[in-house]
C-alpha cells in the first residue's frame, strides 16, 4: 500500500502537470501487477466498489475516539478521510506512524469488493490498523469512492502513456475496451503482446470543442449557426448490441441515464446535448435546474425518470454502421445526421435546429431576443469543417448569452475545500425584501482573484457578528456583483429563486447595502 | 488557588513580584520565557531571562537591558521565588517556575518533549498550577519521529542532483534544529542560507552550537547550489527571492505541514513535520506527569485541550492571551 499511497501524497503535493505525470508513468513502471492496473482504474475513476458511506467512516471513528476531539478536529482539518486517517487510534504496543507493509493495494481492492456495506466499516478498521497516516488516508479516499487528488483521468492516462512512451490517443482508443487492472493493457505498453482492439466495443471518441467567440462577427456563408443547449454534452456510442453514453469527460454515464441507452439499438456514434423535457415548458427542454436532479446519480428511480425525463438533442453523426464520417466536412455530416433522426424513437431523440439568419447581425438580433431557458448561447461551426478532436482554432466557436448581473448583499460566508480550506471563500448572499430585509438568493464561491480572495476573507473575519459551526455571519454592509446565467424558480429557497453558476463579477466597495437589487427585481430575470 | 497569579489577556501578572511574564506591551518588570517575537517584545523596561534569550532579544530589539538567569539559579521578586527551567522548545527557552504562599506555579511559554540538538531538554517540575501551550492541541497532530523527516529530506536532495531543495524554517530555532540534524546524521556539504537567517546562525554558533558549513545564498550563481540545501523563512519560499535558485524543490519544516491542504495552500511540494512545540501526545503525557491540581492553557487550540482535561478529571481553564501567533511558529 505504501507504494500507492506515497503515490497520491507526491500528487497532492506536486504543483507542475509534468511533475504529476512523471511520477504517475515512474509508478506505472515500478509498480507489481495487479497493484498497477488497480492504481490506474482508481486514477481515472474506474474502481467499482460500493462506496462506503461517510456517515459509516464518522461512527467508526467516534467509537474509537472521543466525539468531541473528533468534531474538533474535522472542523480544522476539513476533510473527513484525512481527519481520520491522522486521527485514528492504533493498539498501544504498534508505532503510530508505520506501514507494516503486510496489505497490498489488490489485497485492500479485494477486501473492499467482498465485504458487504454491512460489515465495511470493521474490514475497513483492521486494515486501517496496518497502515501509515498517508496509507489509511488512501485507503480511507478509496473506500468512500473518489480519490479527488486533484488529477483527471485524462492525466492519469497520459501518465500512464508516457510511462511506456505510447500516445494517450491510441491509449483513449482502446481503454473502453478493456476492465480493470487492465492485464491487456500493461501487456500491449511492455511489449508481451499486440495492442488490443477496440472494434465491436462501445469506446468512446474524443469530443471535438469550440472555442469561445472573440471576433466581432463571422461571415455565415463560411459558418452555419446552431443553438447552444444547456444541458450535458454527451456521445453515444451503438455497437447495435450494446449502447453507451460518455459524458464529455470520456466518463461513462449510462447508468444514470438508462432509458436513453435502452431506447437507443442503432450501430452509431453520435454527438450531442442530453437534457430533460421540463412540464412547463410544454414538454421542451427545461432548464439545467431540472436536469441537475438527474446528474451524479448512480442509481436511477423510476419516479426519477417519470418526473425528469431525459432526452438528447443531437448535434452530429460521427460514425455510421461501420462507416467513419469524422473527416467528411460538416455539411455532409449533417446532411446524414438529418436523414438518421428520423429513424430513432422521437421521444428519446431530436435534431438540434440551426438558425436560419440572413447575416450575422441578424443572427445576433435572434441571439438577443433568445429567452429560452434551455439555451445557453449559439455555436457557429465551420461548414467545411472535419470532426477532430479536441479544441482547433477557427473550426468551431461558442457565442454565449450574456450574463445577468445583480448586486447583493454577503450574509454568510464559510470556509472552502482544498487549496482554500483556511480562506472563507464561499460566499452566501441575499436582495432586498419590500420589508427591508435581506433574504438568500444564492451562493457563489468562484469569479474572484487570488488578491480579491484574500481581501474578501479578511473582511469576513473583520467583520463577522455570528458564528454558527463553520458559517460566518458577517454585517450586512459588502455589496457584490454576482454574474449568473440565467435564474429560475425553485421551491427549494426561501427566496423562492434559484440562481444557475452564480459567480463574483466584482465586489462594489463604492455601494451601499441598501442600494443593492430587491428579490422582486430579480423575479423578473426569471426564464 | 494562586490568586497572586492574574492571567490578563496581555500577559499573566505576578501580582507580589510586580512583574509581568511574556507580556505583549510594554511593562516596567518583564519575566520572557523565550526569543521568538510572539513572547519577547521590545520596550519593556526591565528583563528577566535566560542569558540566550536576552543575547536573542538583544538581537532584535537591539537592547539587551536585562538580568540573566541561569537555569536552576533562584531569583526572588518581591517574595516570590522565581526559576529557570529549560522548556526544551529553541535555544534559552525555558519554563518560569514561581513559588509563593506554599504554592507552586509553572508557565511554560512554549515546549516540546523530544530531543533537539540546539537546546536543552524540557524538565519536567510537579507543581500546583501548571501554564501550558497549546499549539498543536488536537488529535490530528501527532509529530512523525523528527529522524524519518530528515530522511526524506536527504533522499529528495540525493534523488535531484541538479535541482536543490528550499527548506523554509523559521529563522529562530527551527532553522539551526533542522541544520543540526542534518549534521548529525553525516550531511557536511555546505548549506546555503537565506540573509534573514544569518545573524541567528551566527548567535547560536557563539552559544557552541555547531552549524557546519554555512554560505550566503545571495549573490551566488545558481549552478553553485545545484544538489545543495538551501534555507529561508517561510516567507520566503514562494517570493520572488526563490526565484533565481536551480529548480528548487519547496520544503518547509512545521507541524502544520501534518495537515496536507496546510501544506498545498503554502504550495509545499515536501512537507516536513518537525516542529519546535509538543504534539498532542507531548501535551496530555506532559500534564499527566507533572500532575498539577489545575493546568491553565494559554494559547493555540485550547478548546480540544481543555475538554481532554475534562474527561480525565483534571481541573483546567483556557486562559484568553492576546497576540500569540497563530499559526505562525510551528
Amino acid at each position: 500500500m505504501r507504494q500507492f499511497s506515497q503515490l497520491l501524497d507526491g500528487l497532492v503535493y506536486t504543483r507542475s502537470r509534468n511533475g504529476k505525470l512523471d511520477l504517475i508513468a515512474a509508478y506505472m513502471r515500478d509498480a507489481p501487477d495487479p497493484d498497477r492496473g488497480w492504481a490506474l482504474a482508481a486514477l481515472t475513476g474506474n474502481l467499482d466498489l460500493k462506496a462506503v458511506k461517510s456517515s459509516a467512516i464518522g461512527e467508526m471513528i467516534r467509537a474509537r475516539t472521543d466525539p468531541v476531539l473528533y468534531e474538533m478536529s474535522r472542523d480544522y482539518v476539513g476533510d473527513l478521510a484525512e481527519t481520520v486517517a491522522l486521527l485514528w487510534p492504533k493498539s498501544e504496543d504498534q508505532p503510530a506512524e508505520v506501514d507494516d507493509g503486510s496489505l497490498n493495494l489488490s489485497a485492500v481492492i479485494d477486501r473492499l469488493h467482498g465485504v458487504s456495506r454491512a460489515a465495511a466499516p470493521q474490514a475497513l478498521a483492521q486494515m486501517m490498523d496496518h497502515l501509515d497516516s498517508s496509507g489509511r488516508f488512501a485507503l480511507l479516499k478509496l473506500a468512500t469512492g473518489g480519490l479527488r487528488v486533484g488529477i483527471s483521468a485524462r492525466l492519469a492516462k497520459t501518465g500512464f502513456a508516457q510511462g511506456f512512451g505510447l500516445d494517450v490517443d491510441d491509449v483513449e482508443q482502446v481503454w473502453h475496451a478493456l476492465s480493470p487492472p487492465y492485464e491487456a493493457l500493461f501487456d500491449w505498453a511492455e511489449g508481451r503482446s499486440g495492442r488490443p482492439d477496440p472494434e465491436g466495443t462501445p469506446y468512446f471518441r474524443p469530443f471535438m470543442l469550440a472555442h469561445p467567440l472573440e471576433a466581432d462577427s463571422v461571415d455565415l456563408t463560411d459558418y452555419a449557426a446552431e443553438w447552444k443547449w444547456d444541458g450535458i454534452r454527451i456521445q453515444i456510442v451503438g455497437t447495435g448490441t450494446e449502447t453507451r453514453l460518455y459524458s464529455r469527460a470520456g466518463d461513462d454515464i449510462s447508468g444514470s441515464f438508462p432509458e436513453i441507452a435502452a431506447a437507443f439499438a442503432g450501430h452509431a456514434v453520435l454527438d450531442g446535448e442530453l437534457l430533460v423535457k421540463g412540464e412547463f415548458q410544454g414538454g421542451e427542454a427545461a432548464s439545467f435546474n431540472a436536469l441537475q436532479q438527474r446528474l451524479g446519480r448512480k442509481a436511477v428511480t423510476t419516479r426519477m425518470m417519470e418526473d425528469y425525463p431525459a432526452f438528447v438533442r443531437l448535434y452530429d453523426l460521427l460514425i455510421d454502421g461501420e462507416e467513419d464520417l469524422r473527416a467528411l466536412p460538416w455539411h455532409q455530416r449533417r446532411a446524414r445526421l438529418e436523414g438518421f433522426v428520423p429513424t430513432l424513437d422521437p421521444h428519446r431523440f431530436d435534431l438540434s435546429q440551426l438558425i436560419e439568419a440572413s447575416d450575422f447581425e441578424a443572427l445576433a438580433d435572434i441571439r438577443a431576443g433568445a429567452r429560452d431557458a434551455a439555451i445557453e448561447g449559439v455555436m457557429l461551426k465551420r461548414r467545411d469543417s472535419p470532426y477532430v478532436p479536441g479544441r482547433k482554432a477557427a473550426l468551431w466557436y461558442k457565442w454565449k448569452r450574456d450574463p445577468l448581473t445583480a448586486d447583493c448583499v454577503m450574509m454568510y460566508a464559510q470556509r472552502g475545500h482544498g487549496k482554500r480550506s483556511s480562506f472563507y471563500s464561499d460566499y452566501t448572499f441575499g436582495c432586498w425584501t419590500p420589508d427591508g430585509e435581506l433574504l438568500p438568493v444564492g451562493k457563489a464561491y468562484s469569479g474572484f482573484t487570488d488578491e480579491e480572495l484574500k481581501w474578501l476573507d479578511r473582511f469576513v473575519r473583520q467583520n463577522t457578528v455570528n458564528r454558527f459551526g463553520p458559517v460566518r455571519e458577517v454585517e450586512k454592509t459588502l455589496v457584490l456583483e454576482v454574474a449568473f446565467d440565467s435564474i429560475h424558480d425553485s421551491k427549494r429557497h426561501k427566496s423562492g429563486l434559484a440562481m444557475r453558476f452564480p459567480r463574483i463579477a466584482r465586489i462594489r466597495k463604492d455601494k451601499p447595502a441598501h442600494e443593492a437589487d430587491t428579490v422582486e427585481g430579480l423575479k423578473k430575470l426569471v426564464s | 488557588m494562586a490568586h497572586w497569579i492574574e492571567p490578563h489577556p496581555t500577559g499573566i501578572y505576578v501580582r507580589p513580584a510586580d512583574a509581568w511574564i511574556d507580556p505583549s506591551l510594554p511593562q516596567e518588570r518583564a519575566l520572557v520565557t523565550h526569543g521568538h517575537a510572539d513572547h519577547a517584545r521590545g520596550g519593556h523596561g526591565h528583563v528577566w531571562a535566560t542569558r540566550e534569550t536576552l543575547a536573542i532579544m538583544g538581537l532584535r530589539y537591539g537592547t539587551a537591558s536585562g538580568t540573566a538567569v541561569d537555569y536552576g539559579e533562584e531569583v526572588r521578586l518581591g517574595g516570590v521565588r522565581i526559576r529557570y527551567v529549560p522548556a526544551g522548545h529553541v535555544l534559552g527557552s525555558a519554563q518560569i517556575l514561581l513559588e509563593h504562599a506554599g504554592e507552586r506555579v509553572v508557565v511554560t511559554g512554549d515546549y516540546k518533549r523530544r530531543p533537539d540538538p540546539t537546546c536543552l531538554p524540557f524538565e519536567p517540575v510537579p507543581c500546583d498550577i501548571f501554564v501550558t501551550e497549546a499549539t498543536f492541541g488536537l488529535p490530528v497532530f501527532r509529530h512523525p519521529d523528527t529522524g524519518s523527516e530528515m530522511d526524506r529530506l536527504l533522499a529528495a536532495l540525493h534523488a535531484n542532483p541538479d535541482r536543490c531543495v528550499l527548506v523554509g524554517a523559521y529563522a529562530l530555532g527551527k532553522a539551526q534544529r533542522v541544520i543540526s540534524e542534518l549534521r548529525g546524521r553525516g550531511h557536511h556539504d555546505a548549506i546555503y542560507i537565506h540573509g534573514a537567517l544569518e545573524r541567528m546562525c551566527a548567535l547560536y554558533q557563539e552559544f557552541g552550537v555547531d552549524l557546519g558549513e554555512l554560505r550566503p545564498a545571495t549573490g551566488v550563481p545558481a549552478k553553485e547550489m545545484r544538489g545543495h540545501i538551501i534555507l529561508s523563512p517561510p516567507s520566503a519560499l514562494n517570493d520572488r527571492w526563490s526565484r533565481r535558485l536551480p529548480e528548487p524543490i519547496t520544503a518547509m519544516a512545521s507541524g502544520w505541514m501534518r495537515v496536507r491542504q496546510r501544506a498545498r495552500q503554502k504550495n509545499v511540494e515536501l512537507p516536513l513535520v518537525i516542529s519546535d512545540h509538543a504534539d498532542w501526545d507531548e501535551l496530555t503525557d506532559t500534564i499527566r506527569e507533572v500532575a498539577p491540581s489545575e493546568t491553565w492553557i494559554t494559547h493555540g487550540r485550547e478548546e480540544a485541550l481543555l475538554h481532554w482535561c475534562m474527561t480525565h478529571q483534571i481541573r483546567a481553564r483556557a486562559l484568553a492571551l492576546v497576540g500569540r501567533e497563530d499559526e505562525v511558529e510551528g
